[in-house]
């Protein structure tokens, strides 16, 4: 049956997303907060997010390549991030920030461009990730969300 | 006999980041409470009708008892004023001091939690908040009412023994046990009162 089969589909993206560390637990917990009173939460948080940290994302390659590099404000644009990040589940954004954020620590430029650029790769591969995943659950209809929802 | 109206807690939710802002406006709703969110601590004191600079509140209008607040959450890293900063000012605030100051952090840092603690906040939550953590909120508003409660009532013994007799106190008017005689509070964290609605904490004057 077609609908079993987008449903399955939906079970089975999500459970890669998890199993490969795009997303942890947080995700859940904003699954659980959509219903039929909000029942596109959790892609729009999603969208906030995404539009919050491509934003963030410019910042940081802008002042990364001033001279002399403000590590102070590097870091802190990069907390930014990190704290949005771990609002929606994003485990291997976080854990990129993190790597980041050691690099500042050690006033280490070269490491910070390169962890920004994986970041950037990080950001990129959620966003088409999750816009499949939305998109695969809006085929399933939102009656069946809650259900799907559930591990 | 009037029946009561269960007119739900109203959260101030202050957080810089807008997906920071949507989740906390969602877990609160989701725990029956009415929000209201701001991007910066000045937004906040704005909305809690107290200039940033000032202690004494701006002019008191009828609408801001809609404003009533019962309860404010805020993240502490903001640019500008802190969420710290944010709870000094209203813990100085001869209007504001009484009510629940919640503060939310994405690190756990316990010299932080505690210096927040020992400004008067009442709770600290790590990032990212949970629905499981919405349920600490309303004994906090709760205990703030019933020390309010407490003294009004101590208020009005007092003035009775002074006997004065005609000091009808009611919802909207200031608060007499403040300091600041020139302080027009409208004890904007009280919810307001419909007309039916017997609120558990009325006081009504004792006539001989």
């Amino acid at each position: 049956m077609e609908y079993s089969n987008l449903r399955r589909q939906t079970i089975f993206m999500k459970k890669n997303l998890f199993d490969q560390g795009y997303l942890d637990e947080q995700f859940n917990q904003l699954e659980e907060l959509q219903d039929e009173s909000s029942p596109n939460f959790v892609e729009e948080v999603a969208a906030l997010f995404f539009k919050d940290s491509s934003r963030l994302l410019t910042n940081i390659e802008q002042a990364i390549d001033k001279y002399p590099q403000d590590f102070y404000r590097l870091d802190s644009l990069m907390h930014q991030l990190k704290g949005s990040g771990s609002s929606i589940g994003a485990l291997r954004m976080k854990n990129e920030c993190s790597v980041f954020k050691a690099n500042c620590n050690d006033r280490n430029l070269e490491g910070c461009r390169r962890s920004l650029q994986k970041m950037k790769r990080e950001h990129a591969t959620l966003k088409q990730k999750l816009e499949s995943y939305f998109q695969l659950l809006r085929q399933v209809g939102p009656s069946e969300y809650a259900v799907s929802s559930r591990k | 006999m009037a029946v009561a109206i269960e007119t739900p807690f109203h959260v101030l939710a202050v957080d810089d980041s807008l997906p920071d802002r949507k989740l906390i406006e969602r877990l609160l709703k989701t725990s029956s409470f009415q929000v209201t969110t701001v991007d910066s601590g000045s937004k906040a004191l704005e909305f809690l009708g107290l200039h940033a600079h000032e202690d004494s509140p701006i002019s008191v209008q009828a609408d801001q008892q809609e404003a009533a607040v019962n309860l404010i959450i805020t993240d502490y890293c903001m640019p500008g004023m802190t969420g710290y900063d944010l709870l000094k000012k209203i813990k100085e605030s001869s209007c504001l001091r009484d009510i629940p100051v919640v503060i939310m952090s994405s690190e756990n840092i316990p010299s932080r939690i505690n210096r927040c603690l020992e400004e008067g906040a009442d709770e600290f939550f790590l990032k990212p908040v949970r629905l499981s953590d919405m349920s600490k909120l309303k004994p906090h508003i709760l205990k703030s009412r019933c020390k309010e409660q407490y003294q009004q009532e101590q208020h009005l013994q007092s003035n009775s023994e002074s006997s004065n007799s005609s000091n009808p106190t009611n919802e909207n008017s200031s608060n007499p046990t403040n300091e600041n005689s020139s302080s027009t509070c409208s004890n904007s964290h009280k919810r307001k009162a419909n007309d039916d609605e017997v609120l558990p904490h009325a006081t009504r004057p004792k006539h001989n």
